[in-house]
């Protein structure tokens, strides 16, 4: 009797017993706060524009994920050592590409982002303008 | 001036909002369609190991650190830990690789002593060193983002190629043949 009701919540915990996690504690700054304010504000402002590696639509400040925590680690520990943050960026992206980073470069690949825009609105200027100044001429 | 304006028949111009459009729709199907993949390649193939000292994960192995893969002969590193379930899977593979004459070396991410040894003792110990990264610093300094993954690592300490996931046995003359690559 008790095995009818069981077997429904087995099978909704089983997907989670599959994606097994380590049982390590975390990395001692995954979740402690430096001391000094300053730097904690630095890591946090960083920490929230770099991308989690296995929960991909989050920031390493928004996720629970061990490697996110071990990646927060290392920010603090790094910024707590006077390491610029843009430095750790750029680490991070040698390492892992663009996609690690949460705040656009103009690459060979991203300009037209940037691009087209400006030229969007040069056009529009250009139309109105044309627009405009025969209207007032009439 | 406004007379001679006289509305003209509307040209190709007409047609490029709708064009746009399609071509717009076009790309997006097209994307849709592409198998997605949640890889992140390394940016590292090419450059050198950072260099790292760890200490040792298991019981009757070494620890791992940079200077080990100057050893003139390429070798293989496998990120790997003993509560990853591909990575157990993996562990014949692994075996059959070093039946075949590959020179693996293991780190362990985020792993106690006790569940790596139970680990190796289950499936097998192809590893020559296994290095513990606690609090996966290492395996940041090589760009993996996951386990299992391996690295081919020539004998000069140069990344040369990364296998993202569990190797499959079908993929064992591949990694051989990268590992032969790195020879040279």
């Amino acid at each position: 009797m008790i095995a009818r009701f069981l077997l429904p919540v087995a099978l909704v915990l089983a997907p989670v017993a599959a994606l097994a996690d380590d049982t390590m504690p975390p990395a001692p700054f995954a979740y402690r706060q430096l001391a000094d304010p300053a730097k904690e504000a630095k890591a946090k402002a960083l920490m929230e524009t770099l991308r989690c590696l296995v929960c991909q639509s989050q920031s390493i400040a928004d996720s629970d994920a061990p490697i996110a925590g071990d990646m927060r680690n290392q920010v603090r520990l790094r910024i707590d050592a006077g390491e610029d943050p843009e430095a750790i960026r750029a680490w991070l992206i040698q390492r892992y590409g663009d996609y690690v980073s949460y705040a656009p470069r103009v690459t060979a690949a991203t300009w037209p982002l940037f691009a087209v825009p400006l030229m969007l609105i040069a056009v529009a200027a250009a139309v109105m303008r044309r627009r405009f100044v025969k209207r007032n001429a009439a | 001036m406004t007379k001679s304006e006289a509305p003209r028949a509307p040209g190709w111009t007409l047609w490029l909002p709708l064009a746009l459009f399609v071509l717009f729709v076009g790309g997006v199907a097209i994307s849709l369609m592409l198998p997605k993949s949640n890889d992140i390649n390394s940016q590292m193939i090419g450059k050198p190991l950072p260099a790292f000292s760890l200490r040792p994960a298991a019981d009757g192995r070494p620890g791992l650190a940079t200077g080990d893969f100057a050893g003139g002969k390429p070798r293989l590193l496998n990120i790997f830990a003993s509560w990853c379930v591909p990575c157990g899977v993996e562990a014949p593979v692994l075996a059959e690789l070093q039946r075949q004459g590959a020179q693996i070396d293991g780190i362990a991410i985020r792993d106690h002593k006790d569940d790596l040894n139970a680990f190796l003792a289950k499936n097998g110990n192809p590893y020559q060193r296994i290095g513990a990264d606690d609090v996966s610093a290492v395996q940041l300094a090589i760009g993996s983002s996951g386990v299992p993954e391996t690295f081919v690592i020539d004998g000069k300490g140069i990344i040369r190629y990364q296998h993202i996931g569990d190797i499959r046995p079908d993929e064992v003359p591949m990694m051989l043949a990268k590992l032969k690559e790195a020879e040279s």
